[in-house]
């Protein structure tokens, strides 16, 4: 087999369990509006807060109120990453067809890549409705930060399926017992990705633990953004970070894969 | 070459052995039954051999790819068919059968998926979610599925559980027809006695992960004394072997 040939046959591959995805969603209509439901609550809560701060605390509480719409939009980006990828993982086992598709020659690497095209085209369809009515109903252009808003939001991205590929091994080796992760665990993470203060508010003891998140970095480079001034060195930080934490899901999730069809896990892990 | 090559072929659950050493070649076109009570292995041999499942000692070669170190160019000329498995409930017929079209890089998808329907009785079904159809329906569809690819090995697990007599009968003539003009090599696991008689050439018994015993049905037949397999299947079951 060529090259070439191999290529066309992986990316018709991918397509396929892209193509189950979107079908899936154009016959669902409640699955549609789960994914603007609550990026669009969100923005409505924090907008109305803002907007009622601004008011009573005036010129001072708008920079103030940018960081914080910037934040709760950006971290719906990481937030629907991740769900996207573990939620689109978990359908094919609610459907308990995880069987046919692993006996196909699908690749793990192929269905991952699936699974992070289908995670993209969920955010798109759950951000960008908040990102338009924080502009129409606050005001607020979260692409006024410049085009390294691109950067934030790929990051973010990055960040949302390593951590998908940690809640996907967990399902894998402790079968829908871990589903609620799925749901849960970024928001775990939220403290310490300073989306709505710097690193340097929290606990001596605990930054560590937020500079080696990506997310941390990114929402330091959005306040600065905010403000004027692009910080490379924290989206260097950022992007050093994803890919160390990527290699380790990618390395946990083979891992756990390969442990699955070691202990038979694949055919019953919907148990 | 055989189609299906399984040599020594064990699976260890710590303590627990669910097939231990068996060793059989299926010859390409030809269709072996895996016979054996609740436990006696079928369903562990069939993960194996379809990747699903790492063996803990033995090989397994099917159209000459080892299993384990080149399994998915095996497992694009394979399929599989199990009433144990579903289809998503919530897409159509023709939306199940394009992904897995995809999935096994089928060649003239559409033109495949209206052939297999109007095979199989589905062309009226095709816009009908896979979930609201009867089990006799969702088992033709999964039939389907499991030709898309025109698979040189078919591998079905019980094919017609919980089908009504008339259905079934439906869908072992057809897989009967199927295999005779296609020339695919089938592995069936069933508990259906009759089924295994009417479509397979040769069977394997098998007890505990163990094959105790292997032959055509006319010489299981001929060495047991019985007129079918399922009197074959309770000597076993409850004596063991004419040998034991």
């Amino acid at each position: 087999m060529t090259g070439g040939t191999a290529s066309r046959g992986s990316l018709r591959r991918i397509w396929g369990l892209t193509y189950r995805h979107l079908a899936l969603y154009r016959r669902s209509w409640p699955r549609l509006l789960e994914l603007m439901y609550w990026p669009v609550l969100q923005m409505c809560i924090w907008g109305f807060t803002t907007s009622f701060l601004v008011g009573r605390a005036g010129s001072t509480a708008v920079v103030a109120a940018g960081a914080l719409l910037g934040g709760v939009l950006l971290w719906e980006v990481a937030l629907r990453s991740q769900m996207g990828v573990a939620i689109s993982f978990l359908e094919e086992l609610w459907s308990r067809n995880l069987g046919h598709v692993f006996v196909s020659p699908i690749r793990p690497w192929e269905m991952v890549s699936a699974l992070i095209g289908i995670s993209v085209l969920r955010m798109l369809t759950g951000v960008l409705p908040a990102i338009l009515l924080a502009f129409l109903l606050y005001a607020f252009n979260l692409f006024a930060i410049g085009p390294v808003v691109v950067l934030f939001f790929a990051n973010l991205m990055v960040m949302g399926w390593w951590v998908a590929l940690g809640v996907v091994s967990l399902i894998l080796r402790h079968g829908a017992g871990a589903e609620a992760l799925a749901w849960s665990v970024l928001f775990g993470l939220t403290p310490f990705s300073a989306v709505f203060y710097p690193v340097s508010v929290l606990p001596a003891a605990v930054q560590p633990i937020a500079l080696a998140l990506p997310s941390s970095h990114v929402f330091e480079g959005m306040r600065a953004a905010l403000d004027g001034v692009v910080r490379w060195d924290h989206l260097a930080w950022a992007v050093a970070l994803n890919i160390v934490w990527m290699a380790a899901g990618i390395w946990l999730f083979a891992a756990q894969f390969r442990q699955a069809r070691l202990r038979g896990a694949l055919l019953s892990i919907g148990e | 070459m055989h189609a299906i090559q399984v040599q020594g072929l064990t699976k260890r659950y710590g303590d627990v052995t669910a097939v231990d050493g068996i060793t059989f070649s299926v010859a390409p076109g030809g269709t072996l039954g895996l016979l054996g009570g609740n436990g006696a292995g079928k369903t562990t041999t069939i993960a194996m051999l379809l990747g699903l499942l790492i063996p803990t000692a033995g090989s397994i070669r099917i159209l000459g790819h080892d299993m384990g170190r080149d399994r998915f160019a095996a497992l694009a000329r394979m399929n599989f068919s199990s009433p144990y498995i579903a289809l998503p409930s919530r897409l159509s017929v023709a939306e199940n059968l394009r992904v897995y079209g995809h999935l096994y890089g089928v060649r003239g998808l559409e033109a495949r998926i209206r052939e297999l329907a109007a095979q199989l009785d589905l062309t009226g079904l095709l816009d009908r979610p896979s979930g609201n159809l009867s089990a006799g329906q969702k088992t033709r569809v999964a039939l389907a599925k499991s030709l898309i690819n025109r698979p040189d090995v078919l591998l079905l697990d019980e094919p017609t559980a919980s089908l009504d007599p008339d259905t079934g009968d439906m869908v072992r003539g057809w897989l009967e027809r199927y295999r005779r003009e296609s020339g695919c090599t089938v592995l069936l696991a069933s508990h259906n006695m009759a089924e295994v008689e009417r479509l397979c050439d040769s069977v394997l018994m098998l007890k505990q992960g163990r094959i105790v015993d292997s032959g055509s049905p006319p010489e299981l037949l001929d060495r047991y004394g019985r007129d079918d397999l399922e009197q074959v299947f309770l000597d076993i079951a409850r004596r063991g072997t004419v040998a034991a």
